[in-house]
């Protein structure tokens, strides 16, 4: 856990000197065969996403009468209109950015609130403290949809995003709380003590001191609350039940559920709920594999 | 990552860090827990308390009466076909989700990180993790439709087409709701597929941190590579494997989507799930007092198992201290 400072990232990759002289030596057939086999590995996980691509720019015509395996005859574009339209797919989006985004932003606020208490405050019982967070993170969400389906219902927030937000705020907060008390039991003693003999308070030192020197690892945990919100499930499911509300997994639940769905929808459909997150990954990629890394060991 | 465990450990200050403060208000930081405990206590303690009471009630739902039932519902529980039946399945899924993933990743991170890697460039190898943990960032709602299309039963099924072409006869098979054997082998092999990336990541991260010298070393001594990855990478990385195994041991006890997008439970109630059990009970049953039986059965099994595993660490650490 003492390690989640991002800064120390995958750069490691690149210690040079040992490894440029094993790069002299010519490559042998088995290293030959080793890279191969990972790249046909790789390739076979990445291969139903390019049946994907394949398939979703085929009409259904040509669907019918082709092998999903067959480039499309010509660029179709009846499925993705079709999805886009019908199911009203950028209000999908937009929604599951805005919960997404929302949670990300306020998990991270309250998961500093109670890493700062606990880890640089040191209150009493801090241990339990941050057990009875984790907690959170460890029930699972069939234990808490119908209760809250209740609870919701009763306050008027059912089928509003806000009923997602406030769930996965407490959920996601609990990593994160988890995550900073012990970045922060390590945080060095002599800032803090200098800036309090500058005469700042405690709120200023939490936000002018303790909260700059963390930001990176602030922007990592925000990257991945927003990729875990978008990706739930069963939640969201119980809690948004009006067309307007769905997110982009739902939508995609709810066409697959409908029998009579065209299959090039289904398909077309499939493909551009993927591209949002194809594309954050592209952006975050390092962030996010520097973040997985984060936290994991003690 | 590199040896920054022990470097921040060693540069830990011998007394905690703590605001000097004029006068005694430690009990001011209370306050920073408040919005905290609300919110935990609303969205998490709240249902957990009212559901593990419930167990021990009967409820029709809305607007029907409770009658105390005592241990009724956990007895009929242990009795209850399809719960054993649910947990029997975590079992495979605990292969798909946990063992495949793990052992699969050890192999390609170590054939990544020690031949990719150093002797084909490190920009390849990275390349090829991000490839591998890709799925790991899609919706698991969105990864379960793809491969829905795939296994469709009909002639119209991506798999079903190409073994057609392949065999040169038409094949038609219900892959999802034809039998237990080919729906659960489907679902676990959407597990496998979601998971693999993320052992890669991880372990590939806990390789950097173990000294090429002693890789060289072992070479220079005529250590084959089996050797190697014996001798030092595991016993290097092993605070990972720990790690992953903890981690997706939980998420598998707590599976969900998969099991509800695939399958939904079928055939014939094969492939259920404790998770999604407890889902359709108190959706579709008659007694929710039941269903938060089996929801609570799921969350104590699951608290217990991140206790046993954080005992057994907290033991192994000590061990090595000491």
């Amino acid at each position: 856990m003492t390690t989640a400072s991002p800064a120390s990232g995958m750069q490691g990759t690149r210690h040079a000197d040992p490894l440029t002289r094993n790069k002299r030596r010519p490559r042998t057939a088995v290293e030959w065969v080793l890279l191969v086999l990972a790249s046909l590995a790789a390739l076979a996980v990445v291969f139903p996403m390019v049946l994907l691509l394949l398939n979703a720019f085929k009409s259904p015509a040509d669907y019918a009468n082709s092998n999903p395996m067959d480039l499309p005859k010509a660029i179709d574009f009846t499925g993705l209109q079709d999805f886009w339209s019908r199911y009203n797919f950028p209000r999908a989006l937009w929604n599951s950015v805005f919960i997404s985004g929302m949670v990300a932003v306020i998990a991270v606020v309250i998961s500093v609130l109670n890493s700062f208490a606990i880890g640089i405050g040191r209150v009493r019982g801090r241990t339990w403290i941050v057990l009875l967070f984790l907690m959170a993170n460890l029930v699972p969400q069939e234990m808490l949809f119908d209760p809250l389906f209740k609870l919701y219902d009763k306050v008027g927030l059912l089928s509003t995003p806000w009923a997602v937000i406030l769930t996965f705020v407490v959920i996601q907060s609990a990593f994160g709380t988890y995550l900073l008390a012990s970045l922060l039991g390590t945080f060095p003693k002599e800032i803090l003590e200098a800036a309090a003999v500058d005469g700042a308070h405690r709120r200023r030192i939490l936000r002018s001191v303790v909260v700059p020197i963390i930001r990176p690892t602030l922007s990592v945990l925000m990257v991945f609350f927003f990729i875990w919100t978008w990706n739930e499930f069963l939640l969201p499911l119980a809690f948004l039940n009006t067309q307007e509300s769905l997110t982009v997994p739902l939508v995609l639940e709810q066409l697959n559920g409908e029998r009579q769905t065209d299959t090039t929808t289904l398909i077309a459909g499939t493909l551009i709920s993927i591209i949002p997150t194809i594309i954050f990954f592209l952006i975050f990629q390092r962030t996010l594999t520097r973040g997985i890394t984060a936290g994991a060991v003690k | 990552m590199t040896q920054a465990p022990e470097t921040t450990r060693r540069r830990r200050p011998p007394e905690p860090a703590r605001i000097p403060q004029r006068g005694n208000n430690k009990a001011g930081y209370w306050l920073y827990l408040i919005p905290g405990f609300v919110l935990l206590a609303v969205v998490i303690l709240y249902p957990v308390i009212r559901n593990f009471r419930l167990s021990f009630y009967h409820w029709r739902g809305g607007r029907a009466e409770e009658h105390f039932a005592g241990f009724d519902n956990w007895i009929a529980l242990i009795h209850d076909e399809e719960f054993i039946r649910s947990f029997t399945n975590i079992v495979l899924v605990i292969v798909a989700m946990v063992i495949v993933p793990t052992l699969a990743g050890l192999i390609i991170a170590a054939v990544l990180f020690d031949v990719v890697g150093r002797r084909f460039g490190a920009r390849l190898a990275s390349f090829l993790r991000a490839t591998f943990y890709l799925p790991q960032i899609l919706p698991i709602a969105v990864a379960g439709v793809m491969f829905a299309w795939i296994l469709k039963p009909n002639s119209q099924g991506v798999l079903n087409q190409f073994l057609s072409t392949v065999s040169g006869s038409t094949v038609e098979i219900n892959w999802l709701g034809g039998q237990y054997s080919t729906a659960m082998g489907s679902v676990m092999l959407l597990m496998i597929w979601i998971q693999l990336g993320y052992p890669v990541v991880i372990f590939m991260a806990a390789l950097q941190r173990v000294d090429p010298q002693l890789y060289e070393a072992a070479e220079l001594d005529g250590a084959t590579w089996y050797q190697r990855f014996r001798a030092i990478t595991l016993p290097m990385i092993q605070p990972e494997v720990f790690v992953v195994a903890l981690t997706t041991t939980i998420a598998a006890l707590k599976v969900f989507a998969p099991v509800f997008i695939l399958t939904a439970g079928g055939p014939a109630k094969s492939t259920y799930v404790p998770s999604y059990y407890a889902y359709i009970q108190f959706i579709k049953g008659v007694d929710k007092g039941f269903a938060a039986a089996i929801a609570s059965a799921v969350t104590i099994v699951v608290i217990l198992v991140a206790i046993v595993f954080i005992r057994v660490q907290t033991r192994m650490e000590r061990k090595e201290e000491s």
